[in-house]
């Protein structure tokens, strides 16, 4: 990877600034056990005081948090508090938005994302992305929608081992057996739900390292959101995986952890209020506007 | 009458109406000796508003009235729009179609007293406009991508502003502007069907960024965001998603605005030239086209005259279909390639 900046140790960084002391299952390292089972091991995302600015207007302030391998981090909150831009910043999609600017510190697996000569297209690359709408290129067929990762970032891949990657894609986003007679169909023929699974198909397809996924169930209908979640829930064993949600059901069903974000008032920046394991954030959460939120006396 | 009792004129009542004044009017103006089409056409007009108005009023009510009126006012008023049009295609192929004829389409006008055709014509505007398409859509398009995709500030501004300016540019201006580039370098005098290609892409390029710009910006942005998430540089995701999402609006663009300069005779008389024979070479020698043809037949007649002026209306009505059948190509274009994009 062609970063510049000195790997961060692998101490506790998160939750330092955050009120009492988090259990151990916030930490940053890598634990044997969950090694992706394709012997690829998935990487762990930090972040140190993020300040992300669009224009002169603040939108999230001093987020310190760790997105966790082999784990489902679901951020919530509520509208207008900065979880998706901070979503965004973590595959340096936000400095796309014009007068954007990000302040701190995001590291990849210990290397700086943001660094002098750190590529933002290399870094796309290993960080992919789902979108709340469906977006599947309506130019394309369905399986040229899956290899349009292949096509678009790493040129040449021969015709074989292409066939190979978009089966191994759809089977993975459970879409194979639904798309498998009609590959040369136009992408944008599908239901919704399927749509929604080609995009995942299509962002697995470059084996990403971590995958972030912007409400990718909010267009949805509830079965098709459940087939999602349980997508979701396969592919954090291979993935690092980070998904904004508004349904808070989802984020306890799906999720291993959980970072709540409020906003004191509007106008004022998003802030990370607490972040921790699902059960605890939704049962016993040590912050009072977290369990305002979660038994839904605002938001 | 309460107020939702209503009664209706019968359904032939416009038409009846229509023809009663049209009657009428036609009666009044032979007995007053001065018939013509004209006059009868706009006062049989004036006479069916007030007839329809006034029946209309009388039996179904004010508003009901108005409503009849201004349908017949708009009516009119298309009607009259649409004369011109008729009437040029009319004349045209009134006077055009005794010209057509197979030795018209085939044979140039080299050597032949008071016969030949237009083939050497047809052979240059086709070449002439290709040329000028082969210029104009590279430079167009690449403007156009610049203005959407990569385009901010002072240099975008000044940009789009000289676009708006060259649209306006005469075309004679177009003509002479490429005349002095050619005469600068190859001497005074110099004619060349690239001339005439260079003079037209003049004409071309600001209609061609303007299409293509609009096209572009119609390409949602959530396509570019997919594929920037994937991984892909910014040339890439234009060349591979935005493009082809974009195809058949720029087709179509480049269809308008080729049917916009294959007429265009000023620019061509002073660059191209006047020759008899067929040259294909765009690089050598002078080149005929349709325009100039039909002007100078109609200019220079031969011995025979009506012939002449037989073969000039027949290439304006050649003209004329070639940018018919540029329409309907670009229609079909756009028809079979429009991608539906959410």
């Amino acid at each position: 990877m062609p970063v510049t900046g000195a790997a961060k140790p692998e101490a506790e960084s998160s939750e330092a600034e955050m009120k009492p002391p988090l259990p151990s299952t916030a930490s940053s390292t890598v634990p044997a056990d969950t090694r992706a089972s394709a012997g690829r091991p998935a990487k762990t995302i930090e972040t140190r005081d993020v300040n992300l600015f669009h224009g002169n207007f603040q939108a999230v302030e001093g987020v310190t948090m760790t997105v966790e391998p082999n784990k489902v981090t679901a951020l919530i909150g509520s509208s207008g508090c900065g979880k998706t831009t901070f979503l965004r910043s973590l595959n340096r999609m936000h400095e796309l938005t014009a007068g954007a600017r990000m302040e701190g510190e995001i590291t990849l697996d210990g290397h700086d994302v943001y660094g002098r000569g750190v590529d933002p297209v290399q870094v796309r690359r290993l960080v992919g992305m789902v979108f709340q709408q469906p977006n599947p290129f309506p130019t394309m067929s369905i399986y040229d929608n899956v290899a349009a990762g292949l096509n678009l970032s790493q040129g040449k891949v021969k015709r074989v081992d292409r066939d190979a990657i978009v089966e191994r894609s759809l089977r993975g986003a459970h879409l194979w057996s639904e798309v498998k007679d009609r590959l040369e169909k136009p992408g944008a023929g599908l239901s919704g739900g399927q749509q929604q699974r080609l995009c995942i198909a299509r962002a697995i397809a470059v084996e990403p390292e971590v995958l972030l996924m912007d409400e990718p169930c909010s267009a949805l209908d509830p079965v098709a959101t459940l087939a999602i979640e349980d997508l979701i829930g396969e592919l954090k064993t291979k993935y690092t995986i980070a998904i904004v949600t508004h349904n808070m059901q989802q984020a306890s069903r799906a999720s291993d952890v959980t970072a709540f974000f409020n906003l004191e008032a509007t106008g004022k920046p998003g802030r990370l209020i607490e972040i921790g394991p699902t059960e605890k954030i939704f049962t016993s959460p040590s912050q009072q506007a977290t369990e305002d939120y979660v038994s839904g006396r605002f938001g | 009458m309460t107020a939702l009792d209503g009664h209706v004129l019968p359904d032939w009542a416009p038409y009846g109406a229509c023809a009663a004044s049209a009657g009428l009017v036609a009666l009044l103006l032979l007995a007053a000796g001065s018939f013509s089409v004209a006059l009868l056409l706009a006062c049989t007009a004036v006479v069916a508003c007030i007839v329809t108005y006034s029946w209309s009023r009388a039996i179904e009510g004010p508003r009901r009235a108005k409503d009849r009126l201004v349908t017949l006012l708009i009516l009119s008023a298309f009607a009259l729009a649409l004369i011109p049009l008729l009437s040029l295609v009319f004349e045209v192929a009134k006077r055009g179609i005794p010209g057509l004829s197979l030795e018209f389409l085939t044979s140039d006008a080299r050597g032949k007293i008071g016969g030949g055709g237009a083939a050497h014509a047809l052979v240059g505007t086709l070449v002439i406009t290709g040329v000028a398409a082969l210029i104009s859509v590279p430079i167009g398009l690449m403007a156009a991508i610049y203005l959407t995709e990569y385009g901010e500030g002072r240099l975008r501004r000044a940009l789009t502003f000289f676009v708006d300016v060259m649209t306006g540019v005469p075309s004679i201006v177009a003509g002479l502007f490429a005349y002095a580039i050619f005469a600068l370098v190859f001497g005074p005098g110099i004619r060349l069907g690239v001339m005439g290609s260079v003079a037209l892409s003049v004409l071309m390029i600001p209609i061609v960024i303007r299409t293509s710009e609009e096209v572009l910006k119609i390409v949602p942005n959530h396509l570019r965001e997919a594929a920037y998430a994937l991984g892909a540089p910014k040339w890439k995701t234009i060349v591979r998603v935005v493009l082809p999402t974009a195809f058949a609006g720029l087709i179509t663009g480049v269809m308008i605005a080729l049917a916009r300069v294959v007429g265009e005779t000023a620019p061509l008389l002073v660059t191209t030239g006047v020759v008899d024979s067929i040259n294909s070479n765009p690089l050598e020698g002078r080149m005929q086209n349709l325009a100039v043809y039909a002007y100078s037949e109609y200019r220079t007649p031969g011995v025979f005259k009506q012939a002449s002026y037989d073969r000039a209306w027949a290439a304006a009505l050649l003209l004329i279909v070639i940018v018919m059948v540029l329409n309907l190509v670009a229609r079909l274009i756009y028809r079979r390639y429009r991608t539906e994009t959410r």
